[in-house]
């Protein structure tokens, strides 16, 4: 597996140097972020699931992350864009905003590699937008 | 016009006391523009913002509790606006968790009794964000009967930040189909900015984290979200990143700064708030709308494009 940084690099070369072929970039894309969300599981010590949730292991493995952490949520909505993305790309390979739509799909990746690897450094990344976290918590708790 | 919401208190929130005195100023401007009343929630207190949430959540809800009860019981609204997404999120939470918690009844009832006032009782005061209130009392017909200055040629990226849509379970208002806004892809802000003519570019991240509360814990974390969520708008095509939340637009503004300082990346959209972008619309200067005070200058800009 690419640790983080090396993703974060990678996706940083994508930038200056976007790559031939839309369909393998998309693909690409897809797997770091995939990548991306094995760390953060892995770190907490779960094995990543090998399943799928709407057709995509990426959304299976956000929705494995969020599993008591509702703060994951902060990254539900880049997973799903990087799966609209690559959904657009793969639909329409000739399509004359091919290229905005790879650019999109890696900023999204970018995102969710700085978010990762921030909370990486301090899990506490993501709580101050999903204050559910002592809500959740506490009606979980034994009563 | 909804009469519904033509008066409405007011609760500004301590940011736009200091950083975010621009959006303080031009919410107000607005407001006077469209013949909208703001009646100042008296002797408000701090939502608590993020750092009580930390030590004990139940008191942050009392803190909110207590701005709602003075709603509640001393003037003759209904409905709490805010602009600040921290404020208006922890309104929301408290409603929630006084509505939902016994444990928070229990917490907010006692801590009233103690301060000697009357405790906040869910379901009293409607609590609403800035854009749902212009929104829903004036709404995209409203704003384009009254622009005098078309955004007309003024790209922009909405972005919404984190706490307007989460968690959703706090905001069940919302997720309501036609009409109503959407937590997963929220467009207010992109409706009424395309009312007062603005081009508004498909922008992935507009809900994504802007790092604000790691600012001082975590800086390089914080300024690289901030600078791909400002190369992302650039690549884009936007001019502006319009924002409705304090915390985002001050650390979009500072960490265009430090971007540049510590990683020797230059990145050129402005930050204006979106008050702001609709009073140039209506034709109010620069000045009433406290542009000076932002850091990010648009000054330029909004010369070239005739809004100044």
């Amino acid at each position: 597996m690419t640790t983080l940084a090396n993703i974060e690099t990678r996706l940083q070369q994508m930038r200056r140097d976007p790559a031939q072929s839309p369909l393998a970039l998309a693909e690409e894309l897809l797997g770091l972020g995939e990548q991306i969300m094995e760390h953060w599981l892995r770190a907490k010590g779960q094995v990543p699931t090998t399943e799928k949730r709407d057709g995509f292991r990426l959304l299976a493995l956000h929705r494995q992350g969020c599993v008591g952490d509702p703060s994951f949520h902060a990254c539900r909505e880049s997973c799903r864009e990087l799966v609209y993305y690559r959904n657009l790309l793969h639909g329409a390979p000739e399509h004359e905003d091919v290229e905005n739509r790879l650019a999109m799909a890696r900023a999204v990746a970018l995102h969710l590699c700085l978010f990762i690897g921030g909370k990486m450094q301090d899990p506490a990344l993501g709580d101050f937008c999903c204050s559910s976290r002592p809500q959740r918590t506490a009606a979980m708790a034994p009563a | 016009m909804s009469e519904k919401y033509k008066t409405v208190a007011y609760y500004p929130g301590c940011a736009l006391e200091g950083t975010a005195h621009g959006y303080n100023r031009s919410t107000k401007a607005v407001a006077a523009k469209l013949g909208l009343n703001l009646v100042e929630v008296p002797d408000w207190n701090c939502c608590g913002a993020m750092e009580v949430k930390n030590i004990d959540p139940e008191l942050q809800n009392y803190l909110s509790a207590r701005n709602l009860a003075i709603v509640a019981e001393k003037m003759n609204v209904d409905t709490v606006m805010s602009p600040c997404n921290g404020c208006y999120h922890n309104l929301k939470k408290a409603e929630h968790d006084i509505a939902n918690k016994p444990k928070t009844r229990e917490v907010v009832d006692g801590l009233s009794n103690k301060a000697g006032h009357a405790s906040y009782q869910a379901g009293s005061v409607e609590s609403i964000h800035a854009l749902d209130w212009l929104k829903q009392a004036i709404g995209e017909d409203g704003i384009r009967e009254r622009v005098k200055n078309s955004l007309q040629g003024l790209k922009i990226a909405n972005y919404y930040g984190c706490m307007y849509t989460r968690p959703r379970n706090i905001f069940p208002e919302k997720d309501q189909g036609e009409g109503s806004e959407s937590t997963y892809q929220p467009h207010y802000m992109d409706d009424l900015l395309r009312a007062a003519g603005a081009e508004i570019v498909d922008y992935p991240l507009k809900t994504a984290c802007c790092g604000g509360a790691h600012t001082l814990a975590d800086s390089d974390t914080s300024t690289k979200l901030v600078l791909n969520l400002l190369q992302t708008a650039e690549d884009c095509g936007a001019d502006v990143i319009a924002t409705e939340c304090p915390t985002c637009h001050s650390g979009l503004e500072m960490h265009q700064v430090r971007a540049e300082t510590e990683f020797g990346v230059k990145t050129t959209p402005k930050m204006l708030y979106f008050t702001q972008l609709l009073g140039l619309a209506m034709g109010l200067s620069g000045r009433k709308l406290g542009l000076h005070e932002n850091v990010s200058d648009a000054g330029a800009l909004l010369k070239q494009k005739g809004l100044t």
